[in-house]
């Protein structure tokens, strides 16, 4: 064996060992990043994950219509008896998005009487089986209190399978 | 037949060079990401800025600075309406609040409690408008903004 041929792998080596970090450390970032996206809608413009959960769990925009949404995002000064209102650039930025992804046909695109998803017909029908006292309890509080039962709530995830009443 | 190389001490050195690379290789990244967080720790408003402001405000509309015991009683007072600022944030807001409609856990206001209130100001300006127009049916005056900041900030 000549020793001189040994340096000549060598080139191979660093980009070898650099690979080797690599897969160690990617999986690392892949669950941060997705950690990160965990907590808010796929493509969702970082205003409205910001602003529609300061108070509430960000609706995900398919549970209501065009109709809602354009009514909810030009009464923010009156929102359900609160003063929600933007600058008119997170506002327009966030309506655009809400009616690119809006409910477009089914029984969600429907119009409530008071844009109010939670009294749209199909919510009301999906949840006929919870009876009042179960919305009453301390853990829930109220229907707008998606992520009390839906845990990927704030993901736009409504999987009926994943749904846990709490006590 | 040739053997394969073999693995030994030299491995780990290159190992270690790859990593020596890819920090080195990545060093512009984490020079700039410093160098962007010093520069928007340097220029983010205080507490104690928004203070300044709000008096210095208060001042030329003819008014006194904040008094943190006007604040307190301001905070904790009806203003004509169904909520005060303590209905969601607590009477003395060191600990976190919640929300009166919704029951989300709103974060301690104190800044002693909470380091991130009243440092970027469009946050405030947002807050105070609207929770003023919830509490108040109005915007809040500078000094009465004043009085209440006075008085969060000398929660210890």
């Amino acid at each position: 064996m000549n020793p001189k041929k040994e340096p000549m792998s060598n080139p191979a080596f660093p980009r070898g060992a650099a690979l080797t970090f690599l897969l160690c450390v990617l999986p690392a970032f892949v669950a941060l990043a997705r950690a990160e996206v965990a907590q808010s809608i796929k493509g969702a413009p970082a205003s409205f994950t910001a602003e529609c959960s300061s108070c509430h769990v960000a609706y995900a925009p398919s549970l209501t219509g065009q109709a809602n949404w354009r009514g909810i995002m030009t009464g923010l000064d009156k929102h359900f008896g609160v003063d929600a209102s933007l600058d008119s650039k997170t506002q327009h930025e966030i309506s655009v998005w809400l009616l690119a992804n809006a409910a477009t046909s089914g029984r969600r695109a429907a119009a409530s009487t008071d844009f109010r998803i939670t009294r749209s017909d199909w919510f009301i029908r999906k949840h006929d089986e919870v009876s009042a006292s179960v919305w009453k309890r301390a853990s829930i509080k109220s229907a707008s209190n998606c992520g009390a039962c839906h845990s990927g709530a704030a993901r736009g995830d409504f999987d009926e399978d994943s749904v846990r009443i709490p006590k | 037949m040739t053997r394969p190389p073999k693995l030994g001490r030299i491995v780990w050195i290159d190992l270690l060079w790859g990593v020596c690379m890819l920090w080195f290789r990545l060093l512009p990244v984490v020079i700039a990401c410093t160098l962007g967080l010093c520069a928007a720790g340097a220029m983010a408003d205080t507490p104690a800025v928004f203070l300044e402001r709000l008096n210095a405000e208060a001042r030329s509309a003819g008014e006194g600075p904040g008094n943190a015991a006007r604040g307190q009683e301001f905070f904790n007072q009806s203003h004509g309406n169904e909520w005060k600022c303590a209905s969601c944030h607590g009477a003395v807001p060191t600990g976190k609040g919640e929300h009166a409609v919704t029951h989300k856990v709103i974060d301690p206001m104190a800044p002693a409690f909470n380091p991130q209130r009243f440092t970027d100001a469009a946050k405030v300006e947002k807050w105070f408008r609207r929770n003023c127009k919830d509490v108040l049916s109005r915007e809040c005056t500078a000094r009465e903004k004043a009085d209440v900041l006075t008085w969060l900030i000398s929660l210890k």
